[in-house]
Parts: structure tokens; C-alpha cells; sequence
């Protein structure tokens, strides 16, 4: 199973399994990362579940839609490494993925 | 005694009781968390059963919360179909109606609401349903083929959601709405006239200011009747007229009720070792200047998380600003604040099309915005009404000012 890791502001990491076809979001929501709310359930309704996405993995991303872009414009302090949890399905290729929490959502 | 050897009771296991234990656990508690649901499932998510479980598009497990594997983990014991029949205050125990009972040293009340349902002769056959529970999904979904005719009554979100989930699978869909147009207790006029053309021109016969007398049909409702006489076919009806907070436990064990469970800004009860959040409280809104009882999952959620602080003794008050959306076909609205009170509105882009954004204003002040299919607008329009900020109305209605250099730095 994928490993996702979950990277606190005060550099924290916890590492947690996560199922293909789980989204960020869920993987995090699931395992009680501190920090992602996921409020709307991943419907791409409240940016609470906003993170940084390192590379290499986030080029490997299908780019965020026009939706998900507008949400990730209005939210807690957006990167051009940012992405809403609920919109990146985990894939095997994503194994290892690093994903820094915001400092606020 | 120590923390570890405590029990905390949570009484309801919809979104909030779902998010209170978990939160419960991410603020280090390490006693023993007991959370008590009448339906039998875990803690899930109820906005998709309007929308993407009807339509089939996820399983039953993709609304839970967090799933059952992960919730033993945590340490959570989930007891389904219990029904909660008492609160003794004075021995701290809950007792189901099965005999049961749970000694607690905290409880939380997360009772939430139910489906309201008419009283009209019939309202109670077979394939009368609310949308409110899994349960009723599934008893919905056998009448969800193509050709079948739902009769909706109520034009409020979840009206309109299973309407246009209804069109999509193919179904005949009417909605009966009493009021003079639908929407009529969250928005103005003109947003109810955008959903009304959204949802004719999905081909919903959608029908305002109409009275329902009755239901014909035996065992089965086949028509439903309106005053004057007219005869609407149906093969199901579903009803959302709203719904009524389960608070009669809490009054029954003494504790305030007032359109809701009386509670404080950190969730907390008339009694000190009880707690309650969601939709069956009542609770003061900085935000607001008043009590208030709203039914959203933004408020379940972040009461909960303020309620378990104050169970874990280290208390965060509830502030939020309201918000919520809802996803008919392919349009998201977005709404944040309460426009009640309003003295001015302003439109930025076209209520002829497909997305704009609507602001209401108090004395100069932003305070809520309703965002169809303008997810920035939605976002910014957030940050602005939760600083109360003075706005100039032209600015807001000109799509070439980019409503993030509205915000106040």
C-alpha cells in the first residue's frame, strides 16, 4: 500500500498507509493528521484540506481544475506547490509522497 | 482520577459525533470513548446522500467518516442502533431503551435532527420517504430509473439536490414548493428565480405556491393531491420540509432547551459535565450578535472540535462564520454569513447564467455572500464577511476589480 507523508509547520512528519483511490484528504482525515479538516467531505467546497504537494511528485499530478485552482487562490496562504487533498486520488506511483500541512487553513 | 481511566459518552453519531471523537484523540484524551448511534452505522457524511450516493457515483463506505478499522484503532467503541432512552445526571448514566446503560464521567449530546414529515392522511406509505439517513437512500433508489416519476416535496437544498440527481438518472421529476418560490427561508428573490430557471430548464416541473391536500394510492401513493383538485402521478415521493432537532432527551434530563440545547461559546451545557453540538444546539454567535440554531456541516463539525476542547479541559471557543454549500448538476453554490437584514444587494456577473456572485450588505458592511460557480469569489467574499468589511457596492458589482483586492491586507 502507498505510504503518504504528512509534514506538520513544525516539521512533524507522520507517515500513514494510505489505499489506492483514497484521496490526500482522506488518507489524512483517517489517520488524524493534525491540521486537515477536510469539512466538505472532498467535494471542492471549503479548501480545509489544503496542502503543499514536494516534487517530484506534484508534476506527476493531473493539474487542478478550474474549481479546485479558484479555491487554492482564496486559501490560507496558496504556493505554486499547493493542491486541496480531496482532489489527488493516491495512486502506486505516488508512494512517498511528501505533503507539507499549511499553516492554517 | 486520572484521565486515562475516564469515560466519555457521546450521544449521536452523526458528523459531529464523528468529529468529537476524533478530536477527542488528536487532543491526546486516552480514556475510554463510547459513542452511542441509533442508526446502525458509523459516523458518515449526509451532504452526498442528496447527491453523489443517489446518484451512485460512491458505496455506502465512501460516506463514512473515518472507516470502521480506523475508528477501532483510535479506540473509539462505536454501539449502533442504540437508542437512548435516559440521561440520569445524578448517577452521570445513559440508558438505552434496550436496558443498557453506560456510566459516563463526560457526556456529549450530538443528537442532531430528523426528517420532519406531513401529516396528511397517506404521508405514511411505503414510498413516502425523507432523505435524511442511509436507510433512506435505499429505500429511494429502487424508484430511480429512467421513466419513473418522483414527486418532490419541498423546494429547499435537499429538494432541489435530489430533483436535479433525479433528472440526471433519467426520472420524470415535479417539486412542490408551498412558499411563493423555492430557497425562500436562505436567499433572496432573485437567487430563487436563477434556481428556478436552472432547474426548468433541466425539464423539472417545478410548481411554487402550491398546496398539497392529500396522497391517493393504496398500499402504495400513486398520486398526490393538490388543493383545487389537480392530480400529480407518482412512483415515489420524497418530502423535505425540513427538519426537527432531536433535543427531548436533554429536556427530559432537565437541561436548557430553547429552539435547540441551550448551550455556551465552548459548547457547554446548563450542566458542567455535559456538552452538545451541531444541529440540535443552540448556541451564541459572536458572529451574528444573537443565539442562533443552524443546520450545516461546517457548524457539526467545528462545534464539535470546541466541544471537545472543553471535554479535554482545554477550551477554544466556537467562532466561526456560518457557511455552506450545495451542488445542483453541474453548478456549485457557495454561501457564507446569513443575509438576514440586509439593506443592500449587489450582483457581480449574470443571473441570466451559469455562475455569478451575489453580496448583502448591512450599514457598508459585507455581511454574507451566496457565489454560484465562482469559487474565488466564494473564498474571498469568506474573508471579507468574516472581517465585517466595509465595501464599496460599484467595486463589488465590477468584474474587472478582482474581489481579492477588496481584501484588506
Amino acid at each position: 500500500m502507498p505510504k503518504i507523508v504528512f509534514v506538520q509547520p513544525d516539521g512533524r512528519r507522520q507517515i500513514v498507509d494510505a489505499p489506492v483511490g483514497q484521496s490526500l484528504m482522506e488518507a489524512a482525515t483517517q489517520n488524524l493528521v493534525p491540521g486537515i479538516v477536510g469539512e466538505c467531505g472532498g467535494s471542492c467546497s471549503c479548501a480545509t484540506c489544503h496542502v503543499y504537494i514536494d516534487e517530484p511528485w506534484f508534476s506527476q499530478l493531473t493539474p487542478a481544475d478550474e474549481m479546485e485552482a479558484g479555491m487554492l487562490e482564496g486559501a490560507v496562504a496558496p504556493g505554486p506547490h499547493s493542491r486541496l487533498g480531496c482532489q489527488v486520488p493516491v495512486t502506486d506511483a505516488l508512494d512517498g509522497l511528501v505533503a507539507h500541512v499549511p499553516p492554517g487553513q | 482520577m486520572s484521565d486515562a481511566a475516564s469515560t466519555y459518552v457521546i450521544v449521536g453519531a452523526g458528523q459531529a459525533g464523528g468529529e468529537l471523537a476524533a478530536e477527542l484523540r488528536k487532543l491526546g484524551y486516552a480514556g475510554r470513548i463510547v459513542l452511542l448511534g441509533e442508526e446502525p452505522h458509523i459516523p458518515y457524511r449526509r451532504p452526498p446522500l442528496s447527491k453523489a450516493y443517489l446518484a451512485g457515483e460512491i458505496a455506502e463506505t465512501g460516506l463514512y467518516v473515518i472507516q470502521e478499522a480506523q475508528l477501532a484503532k483510535i479506540g473509539v467503541e462505536f454501539v449502533g442502533n442504540a437508542r437512548v432512552a435516559a440521561i440520569d445526571r445524578a448517577a452521570k448514566t445513559v440508558r438505552l431503551a434496550d436496558g443498557r446503560a453506560f456510566a459516563y464521567d463526560k457526556l456529549a449530546l450530538t443528537t442532531g435532527g430528523r426528517a420532519r414529515m406531513l401529516t396528511l392522511p397517506g404521508a405514511e406509505r411505503p414510498n413516502v420517504l425523507a432523505l435524511r439517513t442511509i436507510a433512506d437512500v435505499q429505500k429511494l433508489k429502487p424508484y430511480c430509473q429512467p421513466g419513473k416519476r418522483i414527486v418532490i416535496i419541498g423546494g429547499g437544498f435537499i429538494g432541489l439536490e435530489t430533483a436535479a440527481v433525479a433528472r440526471k438518472l433519467g426520472l420524470q421529476v415535479t417539486v412542490l414548493e408551498g412558499l411563493p418560490r423555492v430557497l425562500a427561508r436562505v436567499t433572496v428573490p432573485e437567487v430563487s428565480a436563477f434556481f428556478e430557471r436552472v432547474h426548468r430548464e433541466a425539464g423539472v416541473d417545478l410548481r411554487t405556491g402550491v398546496q398539497i391536500e392529500g396522497f391517493e394510492g393504496e398500499p402504495e401513493v400513486t398520486q398526490v393531491v393538490l388543493a383545487g383538485g389537480e392530480k400529480i402521478p407518482a412512483d415515489v415521493v420524497v418530502v423535505g420540509i425540513g427538519l426537527t432537532p432531536n433535543t427531548e432527551l436533554a429536556e427530559a434530563a432537565g437541561l436548557a432547551v430553547d429552539n435547540g440545547i441551550v448551550v455556551d461559546e465552548h459548547a457547554q451545557t446548563s450542566d458542567p459535565d455535559i456538552v452538545a453540538a451541531g444541529d440540535c444546539t443552540n448556541h451564541p454567535s459572536e458572529f451574528l450578535g444573537r443565539r442562533v440554531r443552524l443546520e450545516s456541516v461546517q457548524n457539526a463539525m467545528e462545534q464539535a472540535r470546541s466541544a471537545a476542547r472543553t471535554m479535554a479541559g482545554k477550551p477554544d471557543p466556537y467562532r466561526a462564520v456560518p457557511w455552506f454549500w450545495s451542488d445542483q448538476y453541474d453548478l456549485k453554490l457557495q454561501m457564507v454569513g446569513l443575509s438576514s437584514g440586509f439593506d443592500r444587494f449587489v450582483v457581480r456577473g449574470d443571473l441570466g447564467g451559469r455562475a455569478f456572485a451575489a453580496f448583502y450588505l448591512k450599514d457598508g458592511r459585507l455581511i454574507a455572500a451566496d457565489a454560484v460557480s465562482r469559487p474565488q469569489d466564494f473564498m474571498f467574499a469568506k474573508k471579507l464577511v468574516a472581517m465585517a468589511a466595509s465595501v464599496d457596492p460599484a467595486q463589488l458589482a465590477d468584474e474587472s476589480v478582482p474581489l481579492k483586492n477588496l481584501v484588506p491586507a
